[in-house]
């Protein structure tokens, strides 16, 4: 339900806005109960983060603080990192549906090294504002219908020591203070005395105010409620205890907690604060909540991240550009850059290619070098073979020569040797 | 009361004990009251038929001024101009801007073609300067709505059926606007002939394709539809409007007097004016201003941003891509 594309009457918008008195009943007195019956068959949605150290008393706040159970188990101390662990539950009170989701951070202020521990967390509020702006820049949107899951207020746990915040605290807050609503709280508050309780809170609050962090603070535009929100900003932060036991009080059953000295009751306004941050954060100020979410931190958020882009309302000369025209001119050097990164691609595609084939060429004039020395070496070698060969074939005729004429001698000694033994016989 | 978790499938106890989430309703009245609202209505019928008498009766108090009285001059004129009056009212601490936008011209001439074109043309330029603002980088904190809301079209009480240009203008512009029809000066009418011209008019409209308000895709749970069913059944309503008063069995009412009796406007045995009113004002004013917003808003919208080209996710809207995986979705969604 959106109370967004409404004005205030009375401030001019234009000429001839008269007012006129009515003569009878008209009937649109009934506009916002039309509005809430609408609101009713849509049901309402609210994001609470809890920041605190693991142990201070989250889970059990929250489980107090909307009357149920809702099953968080015990974290470890030994978390590398902060994480956020959201979950999401449907509640309803007559005939109120509220879809509540709860953020814990788990294993803040557990590690050695504490420098970015708000990161995380930052992070997560951003993702959610980043989600409902891709949602609002659609073409085709639904946002009426849209799971809102951005932060509407943001319970930040502080430690009951009594002296004065951690700089952790500091920080985290201070990083925080433009993206979310802050509502610190003392957790444990049990542990302080009253007047202790009183100083805690003083030094916290002017610590606060010296950091500058902007923490939230009820509005008092409305005279309805001005009052019992200025009361309650001056009470700031809620010192609360947490407690789903019940013990027995008199003669009625309370939430408290039960100790040898005594019993801490958590709706006894004068033990603790508890009461007031129901009141404050659900009953009185859970719509302004929204509100301020949407119309504060997330049109920053919007603003900043549109600007980053490069999208202006004025141009150099302070005319004022319509977001159609710097879309235009955004788009022309996106496609522009789109076109050189290509052009450079391809360049350096075919300059690879010619280096390549230089390479190859320049290998292949080599292998062709030894083929030709191989071939040389080849026909030296041929030809020194072949003279052997010559001599060889030289050696072997002379030979067959001499061996031709050794035969001879021998045949004709052979026959003078005959001659002389036929002569002796006679 | 029951409780239940999404995503981590875990069941919950019962809530015990008072939290004050009903609360919340009390928040969203006062936050109502204290803003204010908007609320832009068009009248287009031809001259004579009623129609600033209509809105005066409607919103008892002289919204329109009549251009039947004597000091009047204008001249019938020659294209639709249309002309918009503002007031602020007020009625038990709920503030609102009542727009009247008049549009006289429609219907009167010769030749009436196309004389819905400068009525499309403003409401459009109604939706542009909303879309150009919401564009903006630096916002309003709320941002002025000048969107009409409700067209209310005013037909002359024939008897018989619609008249070409009834058909022409309602379907054109019922695809961008919440019509109204009714049947104006309806106390020429009989009962009977009322209801058959009713029956007559009704075939019409569905036959010619026109979604008169309330349109029968919009409904959103099944009371939503049983009790807009109703409405639709006895559209268009046979109307009546006056501003005098008169004595009835020692009340003073609203009515017309003639020789015949006196036609008592607020009652619905004479005519229904107290159906419209109550439609208009008492019941539907919300619904009708989230129609407007939700439906017909946004169908321009997609309509100019595809046009133009703006789709946001080709620029690479996110910087950081989302971890889980949510920037790959809403970019293949966004590409129509």
């Amino acid at each position: 339900i959106s109370l967004r594309h409404q004005i205030v009457p009375g401030h001019n918008q234009g000429q001839g806005v008269r007012p006129l008195s009515l003569a009878g009943h008209v009937g649109f007195d009934s506009l916002p109960d039309q509005l809430v019956n609408k609101s009713i068959c849509q049901g309402f949605c609210f994001n609470i983060l809890c920041i605190g150290e693991t142990g201070i008393g989250k889970s059990t706040l929250m489980d107090t603080l909307f009357n149920t159970n809702f099953e968080n188990l015990e974290s470890s101390h030994f978390e590398p990192q902060v994480k956020l662990h959201a979950q999401t539950y449907d509640l309803q009170e007559s005939n109120v549906r509220l879809r509540l989701t709860v953020v814990n951070t788990v294993g803040f202020g557990d590690q050695m090294n504490k420098q970015e521990s708000y990161q995380p967390v930052v992070d997560y509020i951003d993702r959610q504002f980043e989600s409902y702006l891709q949602e609002e820049l659609k073409i085709k949107r639904s946002l009426h219908n849209y799971h809102d899951s951005r932060v509407h207020a943001c319970l930040y746990f502080i430690s009951p020591s009594g002296h004065s915040l951690k700089s952790l605290d500091l920080v985290t807050m201070k990083k925080l203070d433009s993206k979310v609503n802050i509502i610190p709280v003392i957790a444990k508050a049990d542990t302080i005395s009253k007047s202790e309780l009183h100083k805690f809170k003083i030094k916290i609050m002017s610590e606060l105010v010296s950091n500058g962090v902007q923490i939230y603070q009820f509005p008092l535009d409305d005279e309805t409620v001005a009052k019992v929100n200025t009361t309650m900003n001056g009470h700031l932060p809620f010192a609360v205890v947490g407690s789903t036991e019940e013990v027995s009080v008199g003669n009625k059953m309370v939430k408290a907690r039960q100790y040898p000295w005594g019993v801490v009751q958590v709706e006894n306004e004068s033990h603790c604060d508890f009461v007031k941050l129901r009141e404050m954060l659900i009953c009185v100020n859970m719509e302004d909540l929204r509100e301020q979410t949407h119309t504060r931190h997330y049109e920053l958020y919007r603003r900043c991240k549109l600007e980053e882009m490069g999208f202006k309302d004025t141009d150099p000369e302070c005319k004022p550009v319509s977001l159609q025209q710097t879309y235009e001119a955004k788009r022309q050097e996106f496609l522009v850059e789109l076109q050189k990164r290509e052009d450079e691609m391809r360049q350096m595609f075919v300059q690879r290619v010619k280096e390549k084939e230089s390479e190859l060429k320049e290998a292949e004039r080599d292998l062709q070098g030894r083929f030709e020395q191989l071939k040389r070496l080849h026909a030296d070698e041929k030809a020194a073979l072949e003279e052997k060969k010559r001599l060889l074939d030289e050696d072997q005729s002379s030979f067959g020569k001499r061996r031709a004429a050794a035969q001879l001698l021998q045949a004709q000694s052979l026959t003078a040797n005959g001659k002389k033994d036929k002569d002796r016989k006679k | 009361m029951l409780v239940l978790a999404l995503e981590n499938h875990t069941v919950c106890t019962d809530l015990f004990g008072y939290v004050g989430i009903e609360a919340v309703l009390d928040q969203m009245r006062r936050k109502t009251m204290k803003v204010g609202l908007e609320f832009n209505i068009m009248v287009v019928g031809q001259s004579g038929l009623g129609k600033s008498t209509l809105v005066n009766t409607l919103f008892k108090s002289k919204v329109s001024r009549k251009s039947c009285t004597p000091n009047c001059e204008e001249k019938i004129s020659k294209t639709v101009k249309l002309h918009s009056v503002s007031h602020v009212i007020e009625e038990k601490g709920m503030k609102m801007k009542l727009t009247v936008i008049d549009t006289p011209g429609f219907g009167d001439q010769i030749n009436n073609e196309n004389c819905w074109e400068p009525i499309v043309k403003h409401i459009n330029e109604q939706y542009e300067k909303y879309l150009r603002e919401e564009l903006h980088i630096n916002r309003k904190r709320r941002i002025p709505d000048s969107r009409v809301h409700c067209c209310i079209y005013f037909l002359p009480a024939t008897g018989h059926r619609l008249r070409p240009i009834d058909v022409e203008f309602m379907k054109r512009v019922g695809k961008i606007v919440s019509i109204v029809p009714v049947i104006a000066k309806a106390d020429t009418l009989t009962i009977e002939e009322r209801q058959e011209f009713k029956e007559r008019i009704r075939q019409d409209l569905a036959a010619n394709g026109i979604r008169v308000y309330p349109q029968k895709e919009y409904d959103d749970d099944p009371e939503e539809r049983i009790l807009n069913d109703r409405i639709r059944e006895s559209i268009p309503f046979a109307v009546v409007g006056t501003d005098k008063e008169h004595q009835v069995n020692g009340n003073k009412v609203l009515g017309r007097k003639t020789k015949w009796g006196i036609i008592e406007v607020e009652n619905v045995a004479h005519c229904e004016f107290a159906n419209l009113r109550d439609l208009l004002i008492r019941s539907h004013l919300q619904d009708l201003k989230d129609v407007t917003h939700n439906i017909h808003y946004e169908t321009y919208r997609v309509r100019r941003l595809n046009e133009s080209n703006m789709n946001f996710s080709e620029l690479g809207l996110s910087a950081r891509p989302l971890e889980n995986g949510t920037a790959d979705t809403s970019e293949s969604e966004s590409h129509l």
